[in-house]
């Protein structure tokens, strides 16, 4: 009986105008939620489309959507506020895109530093104007009207100390704001040679990437003092500068501090046993430790050998050419004739 | 007669440690007096306290010799062992090879030594080091450095250098004006 009562009810509904819920395909229709996306692959019905195009698109719609919607009150429902809401999933069919997802903006070196130690560099909104006491009205925070309103209040510069009272304050002002300006300018171009990933030569003082040790900063120092026309003669020395040590013979006009004599036989050979000392300590490649171990496998590693040589040798041969056929498309290799 | 300079008796000591290692040592420190070395036209002399008193009586520039010379300075700076040298390498070396009576004649025209005639070799010898080459009766008859090491020396073909030739005591004859 069950089975004869769902086939009459959907007779019934069939022919109900409002439809209900359930809709029925042939095949069925793909949808993904996270797009809120229907698929329909079913055929047409060319007859009703033809006849009636406005009529038949309209219900396809309804009932595609229908579907759709369906699907989604198949998903967990929550109730927010008199609102029934459902989550939707994350979308599987993938938008195809115009133009590329645009990367982050990478950071620049303070906003790095920032990040690094934690400090929030989120600006507070700031207002365009402020009021001044001083001149008792408003002033904005930066343009010309502002730089204007800040000649009228700093017309004139108290002296504290005697020994500036010579010097022009206003143009020492103006030669450290220059001089800010600037430095705001290098960092502006460094941190977008950062983000481009462009090498730019080091300023200031050399680093130890550039100087391994100070020996080679002084070498590095004497010889840059010594490579003028006149070798150096009229160059300034630093406070304390000395030449660097072992580097007598490469630069020229620099003297060489001869060996101390040594005063007698017994000291010469003081002299060479420590030296012998030295060599043994030091030099690893003339004495190799580890003598019970074979540096190389016998045998079979050198029949290896062979055949890696032969195999190179056909890599390196020598291009030849057509050998009397001539044929156009072949590509030989060798040198390009003009 | 000039003392050597302290990079070029570092070099000279360098090339002496390639053969005796430590030993070295031993030739600067003996119990028999004070033993230096000095340098004149190139060639480095290893002379006693004793001979190097007397020898300042020389004119210096009739002098053709004094002490042992041990080698040379090449004009790039390089210093090379003489076959002189032989006499104070050879009680102080550390690897020896020897040489069967077949093959000492091949050696003392000049030749490598290939492992025909190799007779005994030191153990763990390894590749590229300095060796005094024996006679199968112990008499040393010169120097090279080892081609191949002891453990490869096993599996080489009859034919292959084992030893590459660098003096031999049959220079005093074929290379005698060029020795000193």
């Amino acid at each position: 009986m069950d089975v004869v009562n769902s086939i009459l009810q959907n007779d019934i509904q069939e022919k109900d105008p409002r439809k209900s819920t359930i809709v029925n395909k042939d095949a069925e229709i793909e949808t993904d939620l996270g797009t809120l996306l229907a698929l329909d692959y079913n055929a047409l019905n060319l007859k009703a489309l033809k006849s009636q195009p406005e009529e038949y698109l309209r219900s396809l719609t309804r009932d595609n959507v229908q579907i759709l919607i369906n699907k989604i009150w198949e998903l967990p429902v929550e109730r927010v506020d008199e609102v029934i809401v459902a989550k939707l999933p994350k979308q599987e069919f993938i938008l195809p895109r115009a133009r590329q997802i645009p990367k982050a903006k990478p950071l620049t070196k303070w906003q790095q530093f920032a990040k690094e130690k934690g400090i929030n560099t989120k600006r507070k909104s700031k207002s365009k104007v402020k009021w001044d006491e001083e001149l008792q009205k408003w002033i904005p925070t930066f343009g010309y009207k502002r730089n204007k309103a800040i000649e009228q209040k700093e017309w004139l510069v108290e002296v504290n100390n005697e020994d500036k009272a010579a010097e022009n304050l206003f143009a020492n002002a103006k030669a450290a704001k220059e001089e800010r300006k600037s430095k705001n300018e290098l960092q502006r171009l460094r941190n977008i040679a950062k983000a481009k990933n462009i090498k730019i030569p080091k300023v200031g003082l050399p680093t130890k990437e550039h100087f391994a040790d100070s020996q080679q900063l002084s070498q590095a120092m004497t010889i840059a003092r010594t490579s003028t026309a006149s070798l150096g003669k009229f160059q300034d020395r630093l406070p304390k500068e000395k030449d660097a040590k072992g580097i007598a013979k490469q630069v020229p006009g620099m003297k060489r501090k001869a060996e101390e004599v040594p005063r007698n036989l017994q000291e010469e050979k003081k002299r060479n046993t420590n030296l012998a000392d030295n060599i043994l300590k030091n030099n690893t490649k003339i004495l190799r430790e580890d003598f019970s171990v074979p540096k190389t496998k016998p045998a079979k590693a050198e029949k290896n050998k062979k055949k890696g040589k032969k195999a190179k040798g056909k890599e390196i041969k020598k291009p030849k050419a057509g050998k009397g056929e001539r044929n156009m498309r072949r590509k030989v290799g060798g040198r390009k004739r003009r | 007669m000039k003392r050597l300079t302290e990079e070029k008796t570092k070099l000279v000591l360098e090339k002496l440690t390639k053969y005796i290692g430590t030993n070295v040592k031993l030739l600067l420190d003996r119990p028999d007096g004070v033993y230096c070395f000095r340098e004149r036209k190139g060639r480095v002399y290893y002379v006693s306290e004793k001979i190097l008193s007397l020898a300042s009586m020389v004119n210096p520039d009739k002098l053709a010799s004094i002490g042992t010379c041990f080698g040379k300075f090449t004009k790039s700076g390089k210093f090379r062992l003489h076959i002189t040298a032989l006499y104070h390498l050879a009680p102080y070396v550390q690897h020896k090879i020897w040489v069967k009576s077949s093959a000492e004649q091949q050696f003392l025209y000049g030749h490598h030594i290939s492992k025909s005639g190799l007779s005994r070799i030191t153990e763990n010898t390894p590749q590229y080091q300095g060796v005094v080459i024996f006679s199968t009766n112990n008499i040393p008859l010169g120097f090279g450095v080892t081609a191949k090491s002891t453990m490869d020396c096993k599996y080489a073909d009859p034919m292959a250098t084992i030893c590459f030739h660098q003096a031999d005591i049959g220079e005093y004859i074929r290379s005698e004006d060029s020795l000193i």
